[in-house]
């Protein structure tokens, strides 16, 4: 590795010097230095992209690899097959989701409750966030899927879908009660201070000035375990449920062509490429606001 | 200024180094596997004989030369792969030890082994789950047998032999569920199904029983196992061979519900021996497989490692 940067033009000085002016401020400057940035990084796009093309396009298997995972033929024939069993998914996600914020902003206030006497409800709470931040998602549905009902116990469900419910809101609510408790965390205690010196017992400063206001701020991290969420529907499928995944997968398998685990990673894409968008707005917007504030 | 540009400049430079190196390193798995067989044709292309057999040991390209590298799934299940009669199999195998020639598969494979010129230590298995046996690319395996069922879009990505087994699908259930006593097609659509992924079950239950509660698909057959006694499922759909063990070996106090009638006619639902696309080894396979029938060996296979499949009911229309 070594004599791979030795023997080449390059050593590690020019490697960080060009990291260092890879990445100029684009600040004042006269249009026709923008210019010629603007082209510098489009040539060097081009170079990049098509050098990665050509390389894919150009590798030996490349007929049959385009043959089985880019078929337009099992493309229109998995797309609308696929969408219908992602109604499953959007359910699940919207489920889930309501009971995690619920539950995950519960936990977080009984780890924030002061205090000796609450020290078992802390105690609890924390276990609860190691626990299930412990448990991989995928382990902690398959055994909840299988085992739960395998109980034989009257009157509770055998569907699998409402374990999955269960198993994500579990694992989710364990992450998104730590990002709660960071923004309950993040708030002044001159805010508590300031509320119970208006006459607000502990609770209600917690309940109409603390968590406003770390809800706000957390905002974006929410919305950033809610994409893994999204995404984390299909483990259902180990479970039984035909979801999206197990409907590509399906399809795959019946047909020996990977073409619909392509189209499902295509509607991944449109559907959680806007929600990271709008996550990375509301963070730059907050922190334009914080920075507004701090002048 | 200058200097600057230099540096500009340099980094396409590295990319193309970078996409050098990626270039080489992946045409270098690739290139292994196939100058075995490019080495073993090209010393059959100047063989003394010009008569030599194409089909047989000495001028087949297999991965090594004079080798067979079979594949199949892990865990092997019973009846088409039997455990060693001293108990556990050997590793990597979990279940059914492939390498004893015991059970329907193990038995056909040697049997078309031996026909085509390999001593039984010339034959090799390895473990390729069945979602690898038609990825693209050099395959890790001659032949493959895993109950793979033959469609005309799967012989798009991968060369399948003709059939070596003609498949009824069959339901397997509890004897105290109430779809024990389903008689004809009709009874059977209120009831709620399961199967595995990847098999033609799932297709029977679609087309044929049409359910009216969605049908669930599994990883394995012993997910769905697990969901049939979690009553989470009625009936499970499995291959009749693979009923009849799980009745008699895997499940308590279950039962085959029925078999679906098959179609006839060489479009019926069979397994084939996969190979890779446009492998030398299909025809011969074909060839090998047509002179086992013809001689009653592959008849006598069935019927050792295989029930009967007339001792289980047919679903009336």
């Amino acid at each position: 590795m070594s004599g791979f940067f030795g023997s080449g033009p390059l050593d590690t000085g020019d490697l960080i010097g060009l990291r260092a002016s890879g990445s100029p401020p684009v600040r004042k400057r006269d249009g026709r230095a923008a210019l010629k940035s603007t082209a510098i990084a489009a040539a060097s796009s081009v170079v990049v992209f098509g050098l990665l093309v050509a390389v894919v396009v150009n590798s030996p298997n490349w007929a049959d690899v385009q043959a089985q995972f880019l078929n337009s033929r099992w493309f229109d024939y998995s797309l609308p097959e696929i969408f219908g069993a992602f109604a499953v998914n959007v359910q699940l996600f919207c489920i889930a989701e309501a009971l995690i914020l619920v539950l995950a902003l519960f936990l977080a206030v009984l780890r924030s409750l002061p205090g000796p006497v609450f020290f078992p409800l802390r105690l609890m709470a924390t276990i609860y966030a190691d626990v299930f931040r412990a448990i991989p998602g995928l382990l902690l549905i398959t055994l909840l899927g299988f085992g739960i009902p395998g109980l034989g116990i009257a009157g509770i469900p055998v569907d699998p879908f409402p374990y999955a419910v269960i198993a994500l809101t579990l694992v989710y609510s364990a992450y998104v009660s730590e990002v709660y408790r960071a923004g309950i965390e993040s708030i002044h205690p001159s805010q508590e201070a300031a509320a119970r010196s208006l006459g607000l017992t502990r609770v209600q400063a917690l309940r109409y000035v603390i968590i406003p206001q770390a809800v706000r701020r957390v905002i974006p991290p929410l919305l950033n375990d809610f994409i893994g969420l999204q995404k984390d529907t299909i483990l259902v499928s180990y479970i039984g449920v035909v979801e999206a995944f197990r409907e590509s997968s399906i399809i795959t398998a019946a047909k020996f062509n990977y073409t619909p685990l392509m189209a499902l990673a295509l509607i991944f894409l449109v559907v959680t490429i806007p929600l990271a968008r709008l996550t990375d707005w509301l963070v730059g917007r907050d922190r334009r606001r914080f920075l507004a504030n701090a002048r | 200024m200058n200097h600057r540009r230099l540096r500009f400049l340099s980094l396409p430079l590295i990319v193309v180094v970078m996409a050098a190196c990626t270039s080489a390193a992946t045409a270098a798995p690739t290139a292994a596997p196939t100058t075995a067989p490019t080495a073993a044709s090209s010393a059959a292309a100047v063989a003394p004989s010009p008569t030599a057999n194409p089909c047989s040991a000495a001028t087949l390209a297999t991965l090594t030369a004079g080798k067979l590298m079979i594949g199949t799934d892990n865990p092997a299940y019973p009846p088409y792969f039997q455990p060693p009669a001293t108990g556990n199999a050997p590793k990597p195998w979990e279940l059914g030890d492939p390498t004893n020639g015991q059970g329907f598969e193990s038995a056909v494979a040697y049997a078309v082994a031996a026909k085509l010129g390999y001593a039984k230590t010339d034959v090799s298995w390895t473990v390729v789950t069945f979602d690898n046996s038609y990825k693209p690319g050099a395959k890790p395996f001659d032949l493959y047998l895993g109950q793979v069922s033959y469609t005309a879009d799967r012989a798009a990505a991968v060369d399948m032999s003709d059939g070596y087994y003609f498949v009824n699908q069959a339901i397997v259930a509890l004897a105290a569920n109430p779809i024990s006593k389903a008689k004809t097609l009709a009874d059977l659509a209120a009831y709620k199904f399961g199967s595995q992924q990847g098999t033609t079950a799932y297709d029977t239950i679609q087309n044929t029983i049409k359910p009216t509660t969605a049908a669930k698909v599994y990883n394995t057959n012993d997910d769905a196992i697990a969901a049939l006694k979690a009553k989470q499922i009625d009936g499970l759909v499995v291959d009749l061979p693979t009923a009849f063990y799980i009745t008699g070996a895997q499940l308590d106090k279950s039962v085959i519900v029925g078999q679906f009638p098959a179609a006839t006619g060489p479009n019926a639902e069979h397994f084939s021996i996969v190979t890779a696309k446009g492998s030398a080894l299909t025809t011969c396979v074909n060839s090998t497989l047509a002179a086992l029938k013809a001689d009653g060996t592959l008849d006598s296979i069935t019927k050792e490692w295989l029930s009967d499949k007339a001792s289980a009911p047919v679903f009336g229309q």
